[in-house]
């Protein structure tokens, strides 16, 4: 304790945070080898390794949803082949699922923040979180071998008896793939719930944690508890596929529902498992930029549990017409609205945080709110969907489609966008270009919109999804969705643009360049390997916006 | 297409299902537009530098009205949940029990087509005759994969599985062609897995079920079945008739049967509906008759999915009722 500095206290750090002695080699300065990377244990040097692989899946599972909507134009299939179609979107599925989305915000910012906010110098176990890059590294492998082979059509939801007996594409590898990365998936997930246990600083109890924090610690409960149950399933799969022994496919005795069952009990937490941390990086942000605590942060911290938890008990809405009973279909309704009050006390708390701030609107910010907005739209789509009788119209149509994307990119991928400009400067000591940054933010909202919001049309007026032709009254609002597709695509490259010039031609960032209150904005950008130069004490709840924090001014020079 | 881009409404469920969608997309929009609406006046009102009154400005006495207003946002929507689980419940179990009159439908669905048979024995391929006003059932199996059964104009989806029977019934509203969609991905050409519902009034139905009679109707089919598999063998049709001709076996009889609750070896009952035949004849040593010996041999692999449902419509036409629940 005695090495240890007060927050806030002048003496070791400056007026805006910087550290007033000559600071530590970053942790960028460690080394600058190929071999230095691959071999850190640094938890800072590892999310930027996740974050380089997954903005390269990102674009390879982009590239073939561009494939999908430039066939989509037209009614019949006439650029590509039905077979080419259905590994088309089977890729889409499984690289932004599994490749990108899951390990999108846990492994990059997670990996980098978690460690920052709760005043520790690494995660519990940092060769454990090496080793996990690399099995997510060794399952890209699998997947992307089965691409070069020549692709997989089973959907990302690898129905049997589809996948265990009829297709003749690569089901294995693809099988093989997700079951490994599903293991980095659980070690990740261990290490932050052991870490956040064990290595908080000295009065950083759990009601002063940062919502983020509280959100990285219930989606690794989610990680660990669920993802062996999918691959188990996979297995499963597997031991039908090539020993032909009967699972799920009855006419080798097995039962297809079960099926179903099982994959759905992981993969209906699973968007838990993108959406928590996106409703943990949007806490952070909105707070900051409202200059405000966050509203009813209690409250949001149980919701974020409450969440978690109701999110293994639903999985059953996704089969309302599969052929399980009218009694399970009619439990699982109830229990979905159950789910979605959670989620719904979350939209308020954080339009509540908004009232009486003093709102500023930089890039993060018009992310975090363009999160809220295209989240609630999901989420109330998904409040009809889990109407019975809606369902049954609805379910397997783009409507569905519609609904997913607003939730796992309109809500998930925003956040994670947010998320990457709001740490950006603390991740790379660079500042970028904030008027193009808000450009993007924009454009990415209102090109979600025009890609997304006929889907939803084209589900009620009854046209299914995976459909490779379409019955030609649907053309009109396909068109309208393509079109609105080429400026989310313009608005997904944009940041690739800006973010890489930044790290040429930025300015060098504060430590504290939005004047925010969280731990990791006290220690200089980018942080020295060990954090911190002292570990701090936490005396305070978090989000100390109100009254305003010393030099009530912000520090925004730069990123205009 | 009509309002929200909803496709023709050609079924009795389908009024009730539009009614319902209204309302709940009504709901949810109003209370989308009104966040939406909160969050644009309050990012305009607190914006930084605006004379709006900030918190530190304001008596802290609103601790208490901070509390009255998250109960409510939780109270509100849980309500509000509650009622459109339950009209949804209402209309989805609506949807699961057919009324005792309908006509039964057969539909076996292979890659990548719809075969659906009707009780005359009338043939079709992705395509389905039926009459305006007359609720029909449809009783539904898989050769292969999953496929799903989707008549968007009735708002109806039901999944078709390979080893079991599933059904769905609707009665069409409105005469014209509606499409038939396989709603679950099946593999290379799902997409082109589609079909046409054709409503006709029900004399012109009358009359294409006449022109399109087939050699005989599907019970018919399935006693000449019942002979060439020899059932007859050991199975008695007759009610009060000895076993079979050559009966050598003692075997339950069939007569009467369908419908009925059948005590089995364990202790257990099971009504005999289409389930119960179907396994009796794929599986019959899942559950035996009391009183019987399990030595009836496994038709599996030997007996096509329209062969069966052509057996079974033989054995319900031995029963004098339907025996239908309700």
């Amino acid at each position: 304790m005695t090495e240890a500095v007060r927050a806030g206290d002048g003496g070791v750090l400056g007026e805006r945070g910087e550290l007033a002695l000559h600071p530590p080699a970053s942790y960028l300065e460690e080394g600058f080898t190929i071999r230095s990377w691959l071999t850190t244990r640094d938890h800072k040097r590892i999310a930027i390794l996740y974050a380089l692989s997954i903005t390269l899946f990102f674009f390879i599972g982009g590239a073939a949803a561009t494939l999908i909507r430039i066939e989509l134009a037209t009614p019949n299939g006439d650029l590509v082949s039905a077979d080419t179609y259905n590994k088309l979107f089977t890729m889409h599925g499984v690289i932004m699922v599994w490749f990108f989305l899951i390990p999108s915000i846990p492994a990059t910012l997670g990996n980098f923040l978690v460690p920052l906010m709760i005043g520790a110098r690494d995660l519990a176990f940092p060769r454990l979180n090496l080793a996990s890059w690399y099995i997510y590294v060794a399952g890209a492998s699998f997947t992307v071998a089965a691409m070069i082979l020549g692709g997989v059509d089973t959907g990302w939801t690898f129905y049997a008896p589809f996948s265990t007996l009829y297709s003749n594409t690569h089901v294995v590898w693809v099988l093989a793939g997700v079951f490994v990365v599903g293991f980095s998936s659980i070690l990740t997930g261990l290490n932050f719930i052991v870490t956040i246990h064990t290595m908080r600083a000295p009065g950083l109890t759990w009601f002063r944690l940062p919502l983020f924090v509280w959100a990285q610690y219930a989606t690794s409960a989610i990680l660990v508890l669920a993802t062996p149950v999918l691959a188990m399933t996979l297995v499963l799969v597997a031991v039908e596929r090539l020993g032909g022994i009967g699972i799920f496919d009855p006419a080798l005795g097995g039962d297809p529902l079960l099926f179903q069952h099982l994959f759905w009990f992981y993969s209906h937490p699973a968007v838990y498992i993108m959406v928590l941390p996106a409703m943990g990086v949007v806490s952070e942000i909105v707070a900051c930029f409202a200059r405000n605590p966050v509203f009813g942060y209690r409250t949001m911290a149980y919701a974020i549990i409450a969440i978690a938890m109701l999110g293994f008990l639903v999985w059953g809405h996704h089969m309302f017409v599969s052929g399980q009973s009218l009694y399970a279909g009619t439990v699982f309704s109830l229990l979905s609205f159950f789910v979605a009050l959670p989620s719904a006390i979350k939209v308020f708390n954080w339009t509540a945080t908004l009232w009486h701030g003093r709102i500023t609107y930089e890039a993060p910010m018009l992310y975090a709110l363009g999160f809220v907005g295209l989240f609630t739209i999901g989420g109330m789509t998904g409040l009809i969907l889990a109407v019975l009788a809606l369902d049954v119209h609805l379910t397997d149509t783009y409507f569905v489609v519609a609904h997913f994307h607003y939730i796992m990119v309109g809500g998930a991928v925003s956040a994670y966008l947010g998320g990457i400009h709001f740490w950006w400067p603390k991740i790379t000591g660079r500042l970028y270009s904030d008027r193009w940054a808000r450009f993007a933010a924009i454009l990415l909202f209102f090109g979600f919109n025009a890609t997304f919001f006929p889907q939803y049309l084209l589900g009620i007026a009854g046209m299914p999804r995976r459909y490779h032709e379409y019955a030609p009254e649907f053309q009109t609002l396909n068109v309208l969705s393509s079109g609105g597709a080429v400026l989310l695509a313009l608005g997904y490259l944009l940041p690739l643009v800006y973010l890489s010039w930044s790290l040429v031609r930025g300015a060098r960032a504060p430590a504290n360049p939005w004047d925010a209150t969280g731990l990791e904005w006290r220690t200089a950008s980018p942080p020295p390997k060990r954090n911190f130069a002292a570990v701090p004490v936490v005396e305070g709840p978090p989000y100390a916006y109100r009254p305003s924090p010393a030099g009530i001014v912000r520090a925004r020079e730069g990123t205009a | 297409m009509s309002a929200l881009a909803l496709p023709p409404e050609a079924s009795t469920i389908a009024a009730h299902v539009d009614h319902l969608l209204y309302a709940v997309v009504g709901v949810t929009a109003a209370v989308t537009l009104a966040i939406f609406a909160t969050i644009i006046a309050f990012a305009i009102r607190y914006r930084a530098g605006s004379a709006a009154p900030r918190a530190e400005d304001v008596p802290a006495a609103q601790a208490r009205a901070r509390r009255r207003v998250e109960a409510a946002w939780t109270l509100v929507p849980l309500a509000l949940f509650v009622a459109a689980f339950a009209w949804g419940a209402r209309v989805y179990v609506e949807r699961a029990l057919p009324p005792s009159d309908a006509t039964q439908l057969f539909v076996v669905a292979k890659q990548w087509t719809w075969k659906l048979q009707h009780p005359g024995g009338q043939r079709e391929i992705d395509e389905l005759h039926v009459a305006r006003g007359q609720p029909v059932e449809l009783v539904m199996t898989s050769e292969d994969v999953i496929h799903s059964f989707y008549v968007p104009a009735f708002r109806l989806k039901q999944d078709v599985l390979p080893g079991r029977y599933t059904q769905m019934w609707f009665t069409a509203t409105e005469t014209g062609r509606f499409h038939l969609f396989c709603a679950e991905y099946c593999g290379t050409d799902h997409s082109r897995m589609r079909g046409d519902i054709v409503v006709m009034e029900p004399e012109d139905f009358a009359r294409w079920l006449e022109g399109h009679r087939g050699a005989s109707g599907m019970a018919a089919q399935g006693e000449v079945l019942f002979r060439e598999y020899g059932c007859s063998g050991c199975h008695a049709t007759q009610p009060s008739a000895q076993p079979g001709a050559n009966a050598s076996v003692h075997a339950p009889s069939l007569a009467g049967l369908y419908g009925r609750p059948v005590p089995l070896a364990d202790g257990s009952v099971v009504k005999a509906d289409e389930r119960y035949l179907r396994d009796s004849i794929l599986l019959p040593d899942k559950e035996v008759a009391a009183g019987y010996e399990a030595i009836m041999p496994s038709f599996a692999g030997r007996i096509g999915e329209d062969e069966i449902l052509e057996l079974i419509v033989y054995i319900e036409s031995l029963s004098d009722t339907k025996g239908r629940p309700q």
